[in-house]
């Protein structure tokens, strides 16, 4: 069986960033965990660049 | 008057959360105003220019929050930034109690079954975020902006590769199993599926679906550089495969700016292989539609007639105004009856770019080239994006007004200052408006706009002038705002409402010119 495609599934939501399209969802019904973010690195570019290359 | 600038090194708030806050300090007592916002140089340049000079200001970068404030006493002033530091504190507090994850794996461990991730982090951590997503199998809604198109590329190759959806970058909206992502309007579940690489162009055709008594099935946002030749229109020719195989769907609507023209022939092609009837709006770009199984059209308000005729068993027309033309005219005439010689120039000020873009689409043919932030014609191009000349037309949603800050559609307070600019010129005739509605949107546009249309009148009028106002209102009676409601209100104001942004473009138009450009206006439609 092939797997389903997102328009034949009941959206299953992560939110990441702007908090008020996690509520939007949240009163349409649809379940939605928040992730805290905040910048990887405290922001740091140069940091950023050697966790991309660690796979982190 | 006492004043103060505190820099806060390495926090972190969205814009939107900041815009709350900033109102929330302005409207206390004895505030005269106040702004907390990160220090990108665009919120920089913004608080230098309602008064905040300041040392570490200049020093802040990104990643620092700024909290600015005036007050009629220092007691008053303290008082103040007590309220943020508490707020700022509260908030942190929440999100302890609610111990929610820091990363994309913790959140997975909570909801195993999630095949979604809305991502709206600052555009330079987004591609890193998204891409974790897809490998982990998930689909993704990329709202962030400022991505660059080698990352697009990578993830939607990626996405492609695996039968995965990018909704994204740069995407505003998208309407998924009759939940609205992002901004995107409450309408009505039918039989109509739209793939869009334009966020507003798709909530204007939505919308219009919505009210003439359709609905849509999906509608599927792919960013606004889906269609580049680099890029290759990945995720356009991905929700035209998933609408092919969708039940639900009967016809389908294609809508973006021009896209390069291999990527045009391709999507034409596989438009013309499709089971569907396909409604074509590729914005400005003309493709000749005779005996093709598609249908294309030139603004966003034929595609969303073209689609209903479709669905009527009807053929397909082109609208210029729903109203009579002698209709038309005469609330013309009302305005420009009061207007002193000299003015004559529109000033448009959008929150949507392909609304925007839209306008001067419609316009240009009638009113010689229009200046613009976003122009078709490099020379049209504003050399100083904070000044208008002669017809100017505004993306207020673009990079220049909007890094480190909330999109026009949720913050009027740049779209306001900007409002008041234009009335001071006195050549100007009409401003031009859109009011973008539904989730994601301010919770109430009018509240924000009608005062400074007020102001902005009395003021023209104090200078023995007249101003009209032209606007659009892109939403529906089921959005959280009502737009039945917004529309009662905008007009008690004295604004002319129109149902679609071409319409109000060319209504606008019909005012400027007095109505001098009518003739021309009916004979597009005879063509």
């Amino acid at each position: 069986m092939t797997k389903k495609t997102l328009l034949e599934e009941k959206l299953k939501v992560i939110n990441m960033g702007i908090e008020t399209f996690a509520s939007a969802l949240k009163n349409q019904g649809v379940s939605v965990i928040i992730v805290d973010w905040k910048p990887p690195a405290g922001g740091d570019k140069e940091m950023l660049k050697l966790l991309e290359k660690l796979g982190v | 008057m006492p004043s103060l600038v505190v820099v806060k090194k390495g926090m972190f708030r969205d814009s939107i959360t900041l815009m709350k806050l900033s109102k929330q300090i302005s409207e206390q007592k004895n505030v005269k105003q106040a702004a907390i916002v990160m220090a990108t140089s665009l919120n920089k340049r913004y608080l230098e220019d309602i008064g905040f000079r300041d040392d570490d200001l200049k020093k802040a970068g990104p990643n620092d929050l700024v909290i600015a404030a005036e007050a009629i006493s220092e007691e008053s002033l303290n008082a103040a930034l007590q309220e943020v530091e508490r707020l700022l504190s509260t908030q942190a507090a929440i999100e302890a109690k609610e111990s929610r994850p820091s990363t994309l794996e913790d959140a997975l461990e909570i909801m195993p079954d999630a095949n979604l991730v809305v991502i709206s982090v600052p555009g330079e951590f987004a591609k890193r975020e998204a891409m974790k997503a897809l490998k982990r199998g998930l689909n993704v809604f990329l709202f962030s902006s400022n991505v660059s198109i080698e990352e697009e590329i990578e993830l939607k190759k990626f996405a492609w590769e695996r039968q995965l959806l990018v909704m994204g970058p740069d995407c505003g909206t998208a309407f998924i199993n009759n939940v609205v992502l992002g901004f995107g309007n409450v309408v009505n579940r039918g039989e109509v599926g739209i793939v869009s690489a334009s966020g507003t162009g798709l909530q204007q055709v939505s919308t219009l679906i919505h009210n003439a008594g359709f609905g849509v099935s999906h509608a599927i946002g792919t960013g606004s550089n889906d269609l580049a030749e680099k890029v290759g229109g990945l995720m356009m020719k991905r929700g035209i495969q998933l609408l092919e195989e969708d039940e639900e769907t009967r016809v389908v609507a294609l809508i973006s700016k021009p896209p390069s023209a291999s990527i045009a022939r391709k999507i034409l092609k596989i438009a013309e292989s499709s089971s569907k009837p396909t409604v074509i709006n590729f914005l400005g770009a003309k493709f000749e539609s005779k005996g093709k199984k598609w249908y294309g059209t030139s603004t966003l308000e034929d595609a969303a007639e073209a689609v209903c005729a479709i669905l009527r068993n009807k053929k397909p027309r082109s609208i210029i105004f729903t109203k009579s033309k002698e209709e038309v005219t005469s609330t013309a005439s009302s305005e420009f009856t009061h207007f002193s010689d000299n003015q004559k120039y529109i000033r448009g000020i959008f929150s949507g770019g392909t609304l925007c873009y839209e306008a001067m689409i419609v316009l240009s043919p009638l009113l010689g080239a229009i200046h613009s932030n976003v122009s078709i014609e490099t020379k049209m191009k504003l050399e100083n994006v904070n000044k208008s000349v002669e017809h100017t037309f505004i993306d207020m949603g673009s990079e220049e007004f909007t890094v480190g800050r909330a999109h026009p559609m949720i913050d009027f307070t740049l779209t306001k200052m900007r409002i008041l600019q234009e009335t001071r010129d006195p050549e100007v005739a009409v401003i031009l408006i859109d009011i973008v509605l539904g989730y994601g949107a301010h919770s109430d546009p009018a509240d924000e706009i009608i005062p400074v249309i007020i102001k902005a009148k009395s003021l023209a009028k104090e200078s023995g002038r007249y101003l009209s106002f032209v606007a659009s209102v892109v939403g529906t009676e089921k959005d959280p705002q009502n737009a039945i409601e917004q529309c009662i209100r905008l007009q008690k104001a004295g604004v002319i409402v129109m149902p679609s942004n071409a319409q109000a473009a060319r209504m606008a138009a019909l005012i400027a010119t007095r109505n001098k450009i009518i003739k021309q206006l009916f004979k597009e439609k005879l063509r």
